[in-house]
């Protein structure tokens, strides 16, 4: 039964869109089908990220028109056979979305793929809300500073009450991604401490991703970060927040903090 | 429409104003109107009160308008009637109704809505009602219970907001928005296990963040009014 999840915040810039790459990707790494949509109808930038902006000929907005097929929308990944990236239309805008275009494409979706990952605008209007209407799991990404966690909590407010499980009674499965973390900032007081986000958000936590410079990287070269460098801390991070969606029990592990001088000696990294 | 008199006395002023009547239109059989009539003034008592009434009698048969049980009936129900349409002079019994012009006819105005309920009682005593919520109220929630107190088992964000006729109850980390007393209860009291309140507000009288006393930040507090003050304190 596939399983639909959608990546959303609140706050723009706190990581959905990278996050979203990096998840998908690394489900596809350990077996799964996978496919990535866009839903940031005119602001497209998941596949720039995914490296996929040179192929991109149909969008989710003519598929929902029925101006295409959704085969023919669908980009398969050149890296990971089991990827692929239904993008967002670039000239339109989120109004060209609707609520039976968005049930008839995640519908046709589930029945493709293993995970079906909504990569959510911000904001909390019809794009996001259409986002996240169908999804079974949502994980909200929320970076360690106070407006992004308030955000996440309003997002997590509409989460409970604006999603088709919300209208049957149900709950929808919420997880924390706590993105853009710096360890030194936390013990300096500049950065929220996660038992504060946690606290506050009171959501169970999928994963901690450090701040760092290889995920500017790898989207510039238009690779999810667990592609371009597996063997960095944030694409780790990643690959076990992936796991522990998948179900596995993994131990977090949280960012350390830079050893400056020895690092610099040794050119090592904490964590 | 104003005319001025033409006169050397102080002019009069004279204006023309429109004022809506209500149009009776009787249909035969008379009594069996005259009883609906009495059913829906005893329904609606103040009606007619104060209306100008116009009686239709269009509807009434030309050679035996049988006036003289409507003249009477209308009578009893203390009606002014200052027109009739729809009649000639001549008819019979028309006599008694000698002060009452006659009309021609008006133009149709908007429909009058005949309230169909019974006048309402005096208002019930509102039964002490409470509200209980299990589980957050998160950032961008508004709970609002006019009749009576709120208890949340859980915490209160930022951005959020509790609106409650009696007090509120917080087992949790208030951090939005307190609003008690909303309906005018001044003996409502807003209790809370940790104060990061944004707003707390009892009966109209409120304190922001800013206002409250840095000690009280993080502990467990009640806040109620004592004259015209709101008053916090820890509650350990």
């Amino acid at each position: 039964m596939a399983k639909v999840v959608v990546v959303t915040s609140g706050k723009g810039g706190v990581g959905k869109t990278t996050s979203t790459a990096a998840l998908g990707a690394a489900l596809a790494q350990l077996g799964q089908t996978v496919v990535v949509v866009d839903f940031d109808v005119g602001l497209r930038n998941l596949d720039l990220v995914m490296g996929a902006e040179r192929r991109v000929v149909y969008d989710l907005i003519n598929v929902i028109q029925g101006d295409a097929k959704l085969p023919q929308a669908l980009i398969r990944d050149k890296r990971i056979e089991t990827l692929s990236l239904l993008p967002a239309s670039q000239t339109r805008d989120k109004d060209a979305l609707t609520s039976e275009g968005v049930t008839r494409v995640i519908g046709d979706l589930r029945e493709k793929f293993d995970w079906v990952i909504c990569d959510s605008p911000a904001g909390i209007e019809k794009g996001a809300t259409l986002a996240m209407h169908h999804a079974d799991v949502a994980v909200v990404v929320t970076n360690p500073e106070i407006s992004s966690v308030r955000d996440s909590d309003r997002i997590i407010g509409l989460l409970d009450s604006k999603t088709a499980k919300a209208e049957k009674g149900e709950k929808i499965e919420k997880h924390l991604l706590l993105t853009r973390f710096d360890a030194d900032r936390a013990v300096r007081g500049e950065m929220l401490k996660t038992e504060d986000v946690l606290e506050i958000l009171a959501i169970p936590l999928l994963g901690i991703i450090p701040e760092s410079q290889e995920v500017l990287r790898a989207s510039n070269l238009g690779m999810p970060v667990t592609l371009s460098d597996p063997a960095s801390a944030p694409a780790r991070a990643y690959m076990d927040a992936a796991k522990r969606l998948k179900g596995e029990v993994v131990a977090m592990i949280i960012p350390g903090q830079k050893r400056r001088f020895i690092a610099k000696l040794f050119g090592r990294r904490a964590a | 429409m104003t005319a001025a008199a033409q006169s050397r006395s102080p002019s009069i002023r004279m204006r023309g104003r429109s004022y809506m009547a209500i149009v009776l239109t009787p249909e035969p059989p008379i009594e069996g109107w005259l009883g609906e009539l009495g059913e829906q003034i005893r329904r609606s008592p103040s009606i007619f009160a104060g209306r100008p009434v116009v009686l239709d009698l269009s509807a009434l048969p030309r050679d035996e308008p049988d006036l003289q049980p409507l003249i009477g009936g209308l009578q009893e129900h203390g009606m002014r009637i200052i027109g009739i349409e729809g009649a000639e002079a001549s008819w019979p019994g028309m006599e008694a109704w000698e002060r009452a012009p006659m009309v021609s006819a008006g133009r149709p105005s908007r429909l009058i809505e005949l309230p169909g309920e019974p006048a309402p009682g005096p208002p019930a005593e509102p039964e002490p009602a409470s509200l209980l919520l299990d589980g957050s109220i998160r950032s961008g929630q508004s709970v609002s219970f006019e009749r009576g107190d709120v208890t949340i088992i859980g915490a209160v964000a930022s951005g959020a907001e509790v609106v409650a006729g009696g007090s509120i109850h917080v087992y949790g980390t208030l951090r939005g928005r307190a609003i008690a007393g909303a309906a005018g209860n001044s003996r409502a009291r807003i209790f809370c296990r940790r104060l990061e309140a944004e707003l707390i507000a009892i009966d109209g009288l409120y304190k922001t963040a800013d206002d409250l006393e840095p000690g009280l930040r993080g502990r467990a507090v009640q806040a109620w009014l004592g004259g015209e003050a709101l008053i916090v304190a820890a509650l350990d």
